[in-house]
């Protein structure tokens, strides 16, 4: 498979209360040149996780196991120039712009940062790039936002700001963790467009993180479900989104509103979800599944091609015989 | 940026103001009639009380008596000194430049080594970070008298390294006369310096910001220094230029320690001939100077932060 990514068999174990607890358990994914990855799940199931350790993120006492390669690299074995070279060609978008962006340096300073320090571009035609970028991130009046400040920007604009420099070093691949979760509800349409848009015109790949299913199944080609810091469904985004295979991603799909039903409560999944280092053994999702057998506690399921895509389930088949499970 | 100047100007003037009417009260508030206090006690002939009387408007009201000493001072005139019969203002200028000298290199010194030692314990954790904390625990409980002894037992009289007393003639005669009392003055104050680029050092390392700058794959020393340094660079300047202020007072002591013919040391002498004219022109200086060394802390934080100036109009 010709992939610009490959992870395989990562597992990440992070210090907690000075015990290294998993976080991550045997996540293999690869991204293709210019493809899409929609990465879903609920919080703490270790979404970010992954595009940390792609991204060589994770804080400092973090144990990892497994291989990640990037165009034929080994990315776990970079260090010093090597990785900062690697990072500058894997641009990462934040959740929370206001957070991620620094607060006493101006807005020109962070989208021409990179291009200044790496690679020694001249301030006068970084700006000049920057200003391009941002009017194709569809900020108006850009070269005086060059010499504003984050704090006199809306959240919004500062997610442009954030896209446009993830851009600007020209990336091959673009990790989105949960780019508009911050966001109002129109001002996330218009960044989601924006950012699907250059994407597209560019040919970049992307591995987009987050909680909601429906907006991955608009925006990627493939889209993966995790749970407890596993990877629990990975299919076509039309086909997972109409034919769920793995119980919790029915249950998701059932969880959300939808605005043709008229509900007295709103469906919502029983339990809490569970972190990877308190999942009990077997399937993880077995305590919370309404699918549940003695036969799911005993094992845990592997990922195995069904129906176009990879589920982690014994009783995938059986289910995925039954008329749909969720939606009426 | 102009209106915030302005009304930082605004709050100078008014300060002023205060506090050079303590300074001018201090003399009618003394025990005694203010002419007792201005001749220091001592028994004049009518005709130089009848110029203390004409000099100091003795005979008006004490807002008028203010009002024209304020006049005065303003156009630099600060009155006689009794027991010297010179200008304050003469002796004060012939002095300042020592104390200013002395400030000014006890700040740079507080400043670089404050800093620098704050960002090798923010950086290297473990064994570099125990010896900085622990050492600034115990000098910083250092003041400047107790240092300057040590200062002086051990680098003048003992190595023979520098000289312990007087000014020096010539700039790098001066500078090796002011080098022990300068140390001695920032010791305390180095500490502190350290210990809160230390832990804010830290704090900005943790932030977001930081974590996007290392993913952009900015080499690490620049990110220290454009990020975390940076930011931190705020509450450092802040509290190096409350502690430059707070200098001014306690150069006194350190002046007095080492010989020094400064500003500090001239009050000391002043106060204890009760030469009025001479301890309030010198306190008014002083008063000035904190005064003004805090608008520019000010300032300069709201240069480096341009969130400040936002929060003072709203």
């Amino acid at each position: 498979m010709n992939a610009l990514l490959t992870v395989t068999g990562l597992t990440v174990r992070l210090p907690l209360d000075g015990e290294p607890r998993k976080v991550l358990s045997d996540v293999s994914l690869g991204i293709g040149h210019g493809e899409a990855v929609g990465l879903v799940g609920e919080s703490g199931s270790g979404k970010s996780m992954t595009a940390r350790s792609i991204a060589r993120l994770l804080p400092q006492g973090a144990q990892v196991e497994g291989e990640i390669g990037y165009a034929g690299t080994d990315v776990r074995a970079l260090r010093g120039q090597g990785l900062r070279d690697f990072r500058s060609k894997v641009s990462m978008v934040f959740q929370d712009p206001r957070a991620h962006i620094n607060p006493v340096r101006t807005i020109g300073d962070f989208l021409t940062e990179a291009l200044r320090v790496n690679r020694r571009v001249s301030r006068r035609v970084a700006d000049g790039q920057a200003v391009r970028a941002l009017e194709e991130v569809g900020v108006a009046d850009s070269r005086r936002r060059l010499r504003q400040f984050p704090h006199e920007l809306s959240g919004g604009l500062l997610q442009r700001v954030m896209i446009a420099s993830a851009l600007l070093t020209e990336p091959r691949l673009l990790l989105a963790d949960e780019p508009t979760t911050a966001l109002d509800v129109t001002t996330q349409a218009e960044v989601m467009a924006i950012l699907d848009e250059l994407r597209r015109e560019r040919g970049l790949a992307l591995l987009f993180i987050t909680h909601d299913l429906e907006l991955a199944a608009a925006v990627c080609d493939r889209t993966m479900v995790m749970y407890a810091g596993r990877i629990m469904e990975s299919r076509a985004s039309a086909l997972l989104h109409e034919r769920p295979l793995h119980p919790y991603t029915a249950a998701l799909t059932a969880a959300r509103p939808s605005v043709l039903r008229r509900v007295h409560r709103l469906t919502t999944v029983p339990g809490r979800p569970v972190s990877a280092f308190e999942a009990p053994g077997g399937c993880p999702f077995a305590g919370r599944c309404a699918h549940v057998e003695d036969r799911c506690r005993e094992r845990r399921p592997d990922l195995r091609p069904l129906a176009g895509g990879e589920v982690a389930c014994v009783r995938a088949e059986e289910l995925h015989q039954e008329p749909a499970v969720t939606r009426d | 940026m102009t209106a915030y100047l302005l009304r930082r100007l605004g709050m100078l003037v008014a300060t002023l103001l205060v506090s050079s009417f303590v300074v001018f009260a201090g003399l009618s508030l003394a025990p005694g009639s203010p002419l007792a206090t201005l001749s220091g006690g001592r028994s004049l002939p009518p005709e130089s009380i009848a110029v203390l009387v004409e000099r100091y408007h003795l005979d008006e009201p004490f807002l008028s008596r203010y009002a024209s000493w304020i006049g005065n001072a303003v156009q630099g005139d600060l009155g006689v000194s009794i027991s010297l019969r010179q200008d304050v203002s003469d002796l004060i200028a012939a002095r300042a430049g020592t104390t200013a000298g002395l400030i000014l290199y006890a700040a740079l010194i507080m400043v670089l080594t404050g800093v620098g030692l704050g960002l090798l314990a923010a950086l290297r954790p473990g064994i570099v970070d125990s010896l900085v904390v622990m050492s600034t625990a115990v000098v910083i409980a250092v003041p400047p008298f107790a240092a300057a002894i040590l200062l002086i037992g051990v680098f003048a009289v003992n190595l023979e390294w520098l000289p312990a007393f007087g000014n020096g003639s010539g700039l790098w005669d001066g500078i090796r006369h002011l080098t022990l009392p300068a140390v001695a003055l920032a010791t305390a104050a180095t500490a502190a310096i350290a210990r809160v680029t230390r832990t804010t050092v830290r704090k900005e390392m943790d932030h977001e910001h930081v974590q996007t700058a290392v993913s952009r794959g900015i080499p690490y020393m620049t990110v220290v220094r454009r990020h975390a340094l940076r930011n931190a660079a705020v509450p450092i300047a802040t509290l190096a230029g409350m502690t430059t202020a707070s200098m001014i007072a306690l150069a006194a002591v350190v002046e007095r320690a080492f010989g020094l013919n400064g500003l500090g040391a001239y009050l000391v002498n002043a106060a204890l001939s009760k030469d009025f004219a001479v301890v309030q022109g010198i306190s008014l200086v002083l008063v000035t100077a904190f005064v003004l060394v805090n608008t520019l802390v000010d300032v300069v934080a709201a240069t480096l932060d341009p969130r400040i100036k936002l929060g003072r109009q709203t």
